[in-house]
This record gives structure tokens, C-alpha cells and sequence, in this order.
């Protein structure tokens, strides 16, 4: 296992680009999770933050295995000096036709909180869903 | 990644079913756990005291079987009492204000007891 790479110290400000495509199955979700955090850990982030991003990269994913699709799972992560982006897609028309994610987290329903608690665990959040696919942008900073 | 579900039925306190979890609950596990729940509920089990100090790991649906749960038992007047100390998953239920709903102990004769 390497060493976290702490581009404070090696002054790099290049960006590392990892992608991983998996089937859009609930068994698979588990390696989505644990591949972002063993990337993530690749920074300084504290043990609490993997763990936040971990539970937000599972809740992106039941989001695009449930809003729909017919394509697979694919999860892009880039690494930067002080952030981690995530971006999860699964390309395809939408199984569930005009589904969006609830702004809140009055909604208890699956979609609902699973994307509330990416908000609330992560810095920035980009979702868009279409008839091309549905993707969601998770970005978690250092420090924050 | 899996989970193990154990119930058991407590000495000494009439009615109170726990469930013991150990693993992961989420979108591939749990499944598992609500079947159990709900068959404790649909055989007439409403005080239940769901045991998740061996869960490392719990998602929204893995929430969101816990309330269904505790929504069915209501309807009986019932409850769902939890035992957690996980402070990551306590954490979550913080997050989503499920804190306010369940009643969340230290341990499981904390959580008997209060039934």
C-alpha cells in the first residue's frame, strides 16, 4: 500500500483520474464504496470523512441503479491537491420518466434520502437526469 | 459483505423481540433485515429492539427499512427502540433527524427497559 499523497508537501497540482465500470446491481454497490475510499485515502482526509464519502458514493449509486438506465455503473474519480470529485453515471433513459431528487429530507422514500444525505455529507453536488442517463457530481474538499 | 440477522425473544420482559444485526445493511443486504422485521410484526411482535452494535455500515435504505418498520409497529402501538454506539451511525441518524424518531441506546438493557 503507498503512502497518502500529500500534494502540500510534494507541490504537484496534477490530477490523478481513476474510473471503474461495474454492472448497475445492488451487489455491486459495495465495490463502488470501498474503491472511492481506498482513493480518497490517497489525501489527508480524517477517517470520518471517507466514511462520509463512502456512505455519499452508495447513496449515488442506488440513485442511478434506481432512477434507471440500461447501461452499467461507471464511476469516475479525480484526485486533486485539496479535493476528491466523484462522478457516478449510469447512461440510458430513465426507468422512471421526470424522477428528480427531492430538495429535502422530508421525503423518507429511498431516492429521497439517499440524495439528502449526499448533500448533506458532501461539499458540492451536481445531479442531472435525462433521457441520455443519470449523473450525479460529488465533490469533498480537504478540511471542510 | 453481508449481513447476519439473529431474533431473540428476552427473558423477563413480556413481549420485547431483538434483533440482532451484524455486518453491512445496504442496497444488496437489506433486504434480509426486512423480511425479518416484518415477519416478527406480521406474527404479532410490536415491541422490537433492534440491536446495531455490530453494524459497521448503513445506508438509506438500510433507514429506510427501519422505519418502515417502526410505521408498522405504530400502527399497533408498538415501538422500535435501537442500540447503537457507533458514533458514524449515530451520526446518520442525526443527519436525517431519524434520532427524533427512534429511541436510540447505549445497550440493549437500557433499551429493554424503556419499552
Amino acid at each position: 500500500m503507498r503512502q497518502p499523497v500529500s500534494h502540500a508537501q510534494s507541490g504537484s497540482n496534477q490530477t490523478r483520474r481513476v474510473e471503474l465500470h461495474i454492472p448497475a446491481e445492488p451487489e455491486w454497490v459495495g465495490v463502488a464504496r470501498l474503491t472511492a475510499a481506498g482513493i480518497a485515502s490517497r489525501l489527508d482526509f480524517s477517517i470520518e470523512d471517507l466514511e462520509d464519502l463512502k456512505l455519499a458514493v452508495a447513496e449515488a449509486c442506488n440513485c442511478c441503479i434506481q432512477n434507471g438506465g440500461d447501461g452499467d455503473l461507471s464511476m469516475a474519480c479525480e484526485l486533486q491537491s485539496d479535493r476528491i470529485t466523484i462522478a457516478v453515471e449510469r447512461r440510458g433513459a430513465l426507468s422512471k420518466p421526470g424522477a428528480r431528487p427531492p430538495a429535502s429530507g422530508d421525503d423518507a422514500e429511498l431516492g429521497g434520502l439517499g440524495v439528502f444525505l449526499i448533500r448533506a455529507l458532501m461539499d458540492d453536488v451536481v445531479y442531472s437526469s435525462d433521457q441520455t442517463g443519470t449523473r450525479l457530481t460529488l465533490i469533498k474538499r480537504l478540511g471542510k | 459483505m453481508d449481513i447476519k440477522v439473529d431474533v431473540r425473544q428476552t427473558d423477563g420482559t413480556h413481549g420485547v423481540s431483538v434483533v440482532d444485526l451484524n455486518g453491512e445493511i445496504d442496497v444488496y443486504t437489506s433486504p434480509k433485515v426486512k423480511e425479518t422485521i416484518t415477519e416478527l410484526i406480521d406474527k404479532g411482535h410490536y415491541a422490537l429492539v433492534i440491536n446495531l452494535e455490530n453494524v459497521r455500515y448503513i445506508d438509506s435504505t438500510g433507514l429506510g427499512v427501519l422505519i418502515g418498520g417502526l410505521k408498522r409497529v405504530r400502527e399497533h402501538s408498538g415501538t422500535v427502540h435501537l442500540v447503537c454506539t457507533n458514533p458514524q451511525i449515530k451520526k446518520i441518524f442525526d443527519i436525517t433527524g431519524l434520532a427524533k424518531i427512534f429511541g436510540i441506546f447505549d445497550s440493549e438493557q437500557a433499551a429493554c427497559a424503556s419499552l
